[in-house]
């Protein structure tokens, strides 16, 4: 049972008060730094958001505490700490739209469930449009959200530029005629979504190794019963891998090739400035997206680099086409300096979509594929993955997310640009 | 990134596409009994190693051949840059 925060208690705006009378004497680490055990029910390699999170939806949803997760590093020293924090569910295909909107509808209630302040805030999302084409797509984009319970709203470009002035909406090549708005959209705080859900699942009893790296699995007839580490072997009645921007790496140790490639997304920040951008907004016409922090820095991004790369950091040809999809939406960053710019390693599948399901090996699970999509994925991939680790069946959402879709010719391709997995 | 072009030496690799891993140019035999497995394996699914990795680069911007670059996807460090048409030779194919 849990027993909530049992190792630094429970938050909450009382007892921060307390503290700061009290010296803040009474704050005590968030979880605990076990020493692995010899065997558990179930072992997660993996302890990013996703990993991390489907420890906590296990331990709180199925009743299954008997779970490791392990992470090579620290926790949430992945992926979970290097995107731009941008969660919706703005999706067309009936593969993906379900599983999303769950994931979103998570988002709304996440900090509750794991007494963790994850500054979940829905300032909303804009997609620009600047052609007739894009509206009629976007516009059959916006009923499908609807359709699957997602909330959309077509804007008129009159209603774009009273939320967003800034805009350069009279751009010859890229005028901006309206947009498609998705107000449930928005940020979080990333490192606290790692943060809140390991704390969580900690309280729960389940052991996070840190520092402890899968280096084999032991297979056997067809059957994992457990995880080679750089802390010795784990043994597990299940494994489940969600380890994305280094599946095809943990795989291959499976002896499984997967249908995904890694690839280096760069992200970027500006210094930090006033106020002035409400939201979320992505630009139509070229590929850039922007928001801005709580501390005012502009977090944006734009395309991946384009070739395979572990190496967490890109080259500079993207970094001034980025720039100039800036340039080209709102002219006034050209005066803002940029701060700090990294890379992040990506899953990207053959579809654009991920994959939440068994291997061929029994007793082995996996999630990835998440492709630069994943972080907004977080509860929803935390929750549908231990349902399929508890109970051996795909959660209704995710049903379509399977290994096996590309050979049955099932693709989930939102881009329709085919198995070439830089143009998703 | 610098590809050193074996026909026109050290580009920029922005005028450079990127098509993937090698092993593309090993299309499989349509008429094999196995074909549509093999053509399953052949579009989508990757080795995708961390380290050296061969891979397929078409110079759009430039003289329109396909190279075959060896490059390392830890470091990005390139070792080796061949024709694409002289590797497809030496594993056999005639054209």
């Amino acid at each position: 049972m849990r027993v909530t925060g049992k190792n630094s208690g429970r938050y909450s705006g009382l007892r921060v008060i307390k503290e700061a009378l009290t010296g803040h004497r009474g704050w005590k680490p968030a979880w605990r730094d076990p020493e692995p055990q010899k065997e558990y029910d179930i072992i997660i390699v993996g302890g990013g958001g996703h990993g991390l999170a489907t420890a906590h939806y296990l331990a709180s949803k199925f009743n299954i505490t008997s779970v490791a997760v392990i992470e090579k590093g620290w926790i949430g020293g992945g992926n979970v700490g290097r995107n731009t924090t941008i969660i919706r569910s703005n999706y067309l295909l009936d593969g993906n739209e379900p599983f999303y909107e769950f994931s979103l509808k998570l988002w709304e209630g996440l900090e509750q469930d794991v007494n963790y302040n994850a500054m979940v805030s829905q300032r909303g999302i804009l997609n620009l449009i600047h052609t007739d084409g894009q509206r009629d797509a976007y516009r059959r984009r916006g009923n499908a959200m609807l359709l699957n319970g997602a909330d959309a709203e077509l804007l008129s470009a009159e209603q774009v530029r009273a939320e967003c002035p800034f805009l350069n909406f009279d751009n010859n090549r890229f005028p901006i005629k309206g947009g498609l708005a998705q107000r449930r959209g928005g940020t979080v705080r990333h490192d606290a979504v790692a943060w809140g859900y390991a704390r969580s699942a900690d309280s729960f009893g389940v052991d996070i190794i840190q520092n402890c790296e899968a280096t084999g699995f032991r297979i056997k007839n067809g059957k994992c019963s457990g995880v080679e580490t750089s802390k010795g072997f784990i043994g597990a009645k299940k494994v489940g891998v969600a380890v994305a921007g280094n599946s095809g790496k943990v795989m291959s140790m499976a002896g499984m090739r997967l249908p995904i490639e890694s690839h280096v997304l760069q992200a970027f920040v500006s210094e930090g400035l006033k106020p002035i951008i409400p939201g979320v907004v992505t630009f139509g016409a070229g590929h850039f997206y922007v928001s801005q922090s709580d501390k005012g820095g502009l977090v944006f991004g734009g395309d991946i680099d384009g070739y395979n790369s572990y190496a967490q950091r890109g080259n500079l040809p993207v970094v001034e086409d980025v720039c100039e999809g800036g340039m080209a939406l709102m002219p006034m960053i050209g005066r803002a300096r940029l701060l700090r710019m990294w890379g992040g390693i990506m899953d990207m599948s053959m579809d654009g979509s991920p994959i939440i399901d068994k291997t061929g090996i029994e007793g082995l699970y996996f999630n990835g594929g998440w492709c630069y999509g994943g972080f907004k994925a977080t509860p929803g991939s935390g929750w549908v993955f231990a349902h399929l680790l508890a109970n051996d069946e795909p959660h209704q959402t995710a049903t379509e997310l399977r290994f096996d879709r590309f050979q049955r010719g099932y693709m989930i391709d939102e881009k329709g640009s085919g198995a070439q997995p830089n143009l998703h | 990134m610098i590809i050193h072009h074996p026909l026109l030496g050290p580009r920029d690799s922005a005028e450079f596409t990127y098509l993937g891993d090698a092993n593309l140019i090993d299309r499989p035999d349509w008429q094999d009994k196995k074909a549509a497995d093999k053509f399953y394996e052949y579009q989508y699914l990757r080795n995708n190693p961390a380290g050296e990795h061969q891979e397929l680069w078409y110079h759009e911007a430039g003289d329109r051949s396909w190279l075959v670059v060896t490059r390392n996807t830890v470091t990005h460090e390139i070792t080796k840059v061949e024709l694409a048409r002289d590797v497809a030779r030496a594993r056999g194919r005639s054209k």
